[in-house]
């Protein structure tokens, strides 16, 4: 198990929360600790997420990775350890940080028998018709917009979903493999729009197999056994 | 947003209208057969027609609750539906609304016409459409406990009717009995009074109970 902790390498301060000033840390982590099948995934797991940062969550396959998401969107209660949204328990903090949170994960839920208006119409109720047709076309869907979804390829699929980044005003991003189905020229647009969020103050987590040309954080998460666990 | 949802559900339950008619072509289904199968004689077909009415509804409802959430869980819209800000329960309601307008409303709607088939006498009939009426969205709202309870689940199919029938069987006995109340003549409003009270204890714990049921199956 090879951790690699980030900002606060130090673990002895796991019992206290990271200082709530307006200016700190926005998703912070204390003694994260995670098993599956009697496998540890990571264990004594610290740090702390500032905006600006683009954050990569790194590990061969099965290391925890999409875990360590799920725990961290509070999607998975099976995990010890403190999560802190600016400083306060997460658990105090839902509604804040979820009305804050962008996430996309493996599958993206777009609606093959919703057109991609249609399912951008139902992620962000607040837009306008021509918000969603000028997200589209930043994703290269002009002229896709009244189309059934399901006759789409599954790269366009995903960039119904990726086009939620242009719609929708949330400074957190959590991305899980982002780029996959995304061929090269849309991988490396998708990359600039990650830079744009984190210098604009955003902070972006995200999981990968890409070389990403990013300047980014890494959490690497480390499993030295191959046998693949159940998650 | 759940403006926004109760839209879009609508929209993809008319998208697929031909999934939503297989629970209602089963009701009728159901029905029709029981004169060919038992008898055709009016005087014994009206005497089990309330049963058979209800009994038909009842499973009719249960096929089609399997619809509530499964592709929803499939194509990580339900993660998504979690990760909103506003509490799950009130999504949930939003989708036993739905579930509700396209599968239990048509069978309070269709019922009548069945009654007339299996010779129900006069006075079932209103007794027939208002317990539908009352008690489709109790089906509704207690089969979305078991839809989020199984909805991870592969082979979920059979274990969602032993987790919800028990739950059913006092909205059978006395939705079936106020249309023989009906029928006798006398008076079906204490049948119709515990449906409601039912309603209203299922409308209070059902969301709660379902929305839990969902985080479980989505925590994996």
């Amino acid at each position: 198990m090879s951790l690699q902790n980030l900002h606060n390498p130090d673990t002895t301060s796991s019992t206290t929360g990271p200082n709530a000033t307006g200016n700190g840390p926005w998703l912070s982590a204390r003694g994260l600790f995670c098993e599956r099948d009697e496998r540890v995934l990571f264990s004594e797991l610290n740090f702390d997420f500032l905006p600006g940062d683009i954050v990569r969550i790194a590990g061969p396959n099965g290391a925890g990775k999409s875990s360590l998401m799920r725990i961290l969107l509070g999607l998975s209660a099976g995990f010890e350890g403190e999560l802190f949204w600016h400083g306060k328990p997460m658990v105090q903090q839902v509604y804040d940080f979820r009305s804050q949170l962008l996430y996309l994960g493996h599958q993206v839920g777009v609606k093959g028998n919703l057109t991609p208006e249609e399912n951008l119409a139902w992620f962000s109720p607040a837009a306008t018709q021509d918000d969603i047709y000028g997200a589209l076309k930043k994703v290269g869907l002009s002229g896709y917009e009244d189309l059934l979804t399901h006759g789409l390829s599954a790269g366009q699929q995903r960039r119904v979903a990726l086009a939620r980044l242009f719609l929708e005003d949330k400074p957190v991003w959590i991305l899980d493999e982002p780029f996959t189905a995304i061929d090269k020229e849309g991988v490396s647009e998708l990359e600039q729009v990650v830079i744009n969020h984190a210098q604009a103050g955003g902070l972006v987590i995200l999981t990968t197999h890409h070389d990403l040309r990013v300047p980014v954080k890494t959490l690497m998460l480390g499993g030295q056994e191959s046998e693949m666990p159940l998650c | 947003m759940l403006m926004a949802l109760l839209k879009r559900d609508l929209l993809l339950a008319f998208r697929s209208r031909g999934d939503l008619l297989n629970p209602l072509m089963f009701f009728m289904m159901v029905a029709s057969l029981f004169p060919l199968a038992v008898s055709p004689d009016p005087q014994f077909l009206g005497t089990i027609a309330a049963g058979v009415i209800w009994v038909g509804a009842l499973l009719a409802t249960l096929l089609s609750l399997d619809l509530m959430f499964k592709s929803d869980y499939e194509d990580g819209s339900l993660e998504q539906m979690l990760l909103m800000p506003q509490p799950a329960m009130l999504m949930v309601l939003v989708k036993v609304l739905v579930h509700w307008l396209v599968a239990g409303l048509p069978l309070a709607f269709i019922a009548p016409l069945l009654g007339l088939m299996l010779g129900l006498p006069n006075g079932g009939f209103m007794p027939l459409v208002l317990s539908l009426l009352l008690a489709t969205p109790i089906l509704s709202l207690l089969g979305a406990i078991g839809a989020g309870l199984t909805v991870g689940l592969r082979k979920g199919g059979m274990l969602m009717p032993l987790l919800i029938l028990p739950l059913y069987i006092p909205v059978l006995i006395f939705a079936s009995s106020s249309v023989q109340a009906g029928v006798q003549g006398s008076d079906y409003l204490g049948h119709m009074a515990f449906l409601g009270a039912y309603l209203a204890l299922t409308l209070v714990v059902a969301p709660v109970a379902a929305a839990a049921a969902l985080r479980i199956s989505l925590a994996r």
